[in-house]
């Protein structure tokens, strides 16, 4: 952290823009999985509760995607962003993007990114960029109690019945292989974390680690082996799914340009 | 501009600031009615901008909370109706809001109108271990009340029953 000092003049422009879209676009695709649960929640307490996270997801995005186009200076508003760029553009984790599945695969994707998300806003807390702190600071609660419901899901299906165990587990084991790419640094991750803008991601890989273990050892589920194989969403390169997804999100602004309400 | 009437321009500034704060005192926060935006506590500044026009600074409650349009539109036009024409609304985010601020005029008011209000803010190890009490029911009193759901009809709140007087109710999520 000594090295933070007079950061943020040492990244450049459309890198700071580069990594302030990945945040974002995590949260922004996130959001939209969440949103195809609506009326479809196995109970309208978990409808809500999905629903309501997606609204939070949502809008750390839209301060994170405004921010991202006043820094970048082309006149980009957090709506062209949104709505208007394409799948390779997007640098979302990977994880975010995987289909809903059933409840136990969403709750699973879920708690894998709010347990990262957690940790991450933590530290962004402290970042040398004063507005990335600010909107960490009203992120990380928010977080917070996601985490709480993903969590409490997590270990009663875990714990549960010989059924939900198994269908979670098998949802763990999907989906681990996608939760290496939140701590595989590249060269845009270490220039961030040297200027101090963002932490370290491997010192945040093992405190998502000894979080993500505790509850998992709560939900009686075992922790998968690592995966050899990397995604790289968050630099451009995207599953199948991504594709679909925006089709969705983006097809009223595509259809009908510039239409509001 | 001498010194007297540099005093008088900023005297009549603080008169408009503490006429704009009577004004916000009476909108009503779109979701909760019964508490205005002052009792929320996300009101965090009143100020006469460099043109001369009244600037807002207020706090989102939740980053995306679909209120916080309309509670941008209706202060603007409370003010307007109240002969304070081209005010701003500044977006404040630092440091972020929290359920501590609401007043204890607006918790007052939160549990007559059937919410149970957070706690009052005083320093607890509850909050740290996060063992917050369950609240007491708003209808009947009895602290006998379990969580329903952690999320609730709008963003700030959660969902509560009483199991004295069995009635649901919401409950104004702390954070």
């Amino acid at each position: 952290m000594s090295a933070r000092a007079d950061a943020g003049v040492t990244v450049a422009v459309p890198d700071r823009v580069r990594h302030l879209l990945r945040i974002a676009d995590t949260s922004l695709v996130l959001a939209q999985r969440l949103g195809e649960w609506v009326g479809h929640g196995p109970a309208i307490e978990e409808d809500l509760g999905l629903a309501n996270t997606a609204l939070d997801l949502l809008g750390q995005a839209r301060l994170l995607l405004a921010y991202a186009g006043e820094l970048e200076g082309r006149g980009r508003s957090e709506d062209a962003l949104a709505f208007l760029r394409e799948e390779a553009d997007f640098l979302n984790a990977t994880l975010a993007e995987q289909p809903n599945g059933d409840f136990g695969d969403t709750i699973v994707r879920q708690f894998l990114i709010d347990a990262y998300q957690l940790e991450l806003y933590e530290q962004l807390m402290t970042s040398a960029d004063p507005r990335l702190a600010e909107i960490a600071a009203k992120a990380v609660k928010e977080t917070r109690y996601h985490l709480r419901f993903s969590s409490a899901w997590l270990v009663r299906l875990g714990d549960g019945t010989a059924e939900s165990h198994g269908r979670v587990q098998g949802s763990l084991d999907r989906l681990w292989p996608f939760t290496r790419e939140l701590f595989d640094a590249d060269n845009l991750d270490r220039a961030i974390a040297v200027a101090g803008i963002g932490p370290q991601l491997a010192a945040l890989g093992a405190a998502w680690s000894a979080r993500v273990d505790a509850v998992l050892a709560e939900a009686m589920l075992r922790r998968p082996a690592a995966s050899p194989y990397r995604w790289y969403g968050k630099q451009g390169l995207h599953s199948e799914h991504l594709g679909y997804l925006l089709a969705d999100l983006q097809h009223l602004q595509r259809t009908h340009a510039g239409a509001s309400w | 501009m001498n010194a007297t009437a540099r005093r008088d321009a900023a005297a009549a500034g603080d008169d408009r600031v503490a006429a704009a704060r009577v004004v916000l005192g009476t909108v009503p926060d779109p979701e909760i009615p019964v508490l205005s935006l002052v009792d929320l506590g996300i009101i965090r500044s009143v100020e006469v901008g460099s043109d001369g026009a009244l600037e807002i600074g207020v706090s989102p409650t939740y980053s995306g909370c679909p209120a916080t349009a309309v509670i941008r539109a209706d202060i603007v036009a409370a003010l307007a109706a109240a002969g304070f024409a081209a005010a701003r609304v500044r977006d404040v985010l630092s440091p972020p809001w929290t359920s501590d601020w609401i007043s204890t005029d607006g918790r007052r008011k939160l549990a007559a109108y059937g919410i149970a209000p957070p706690p009052a803010p005083v320093a607890s190890v509850r909050a740290l271990v996060n063992t917050e009490p369950n609240p007491a029911c708003p209808r009947c009193g009895s602290a006998d009340t379990e969580l329903l759901s952690e999320f609730g009809s709008t963003p700030c709140k959660a969902l509560h029953r009483c199991r004295a007087c069995l009635e649901p109710f919401d409950r104004f999520k702390c954070i």
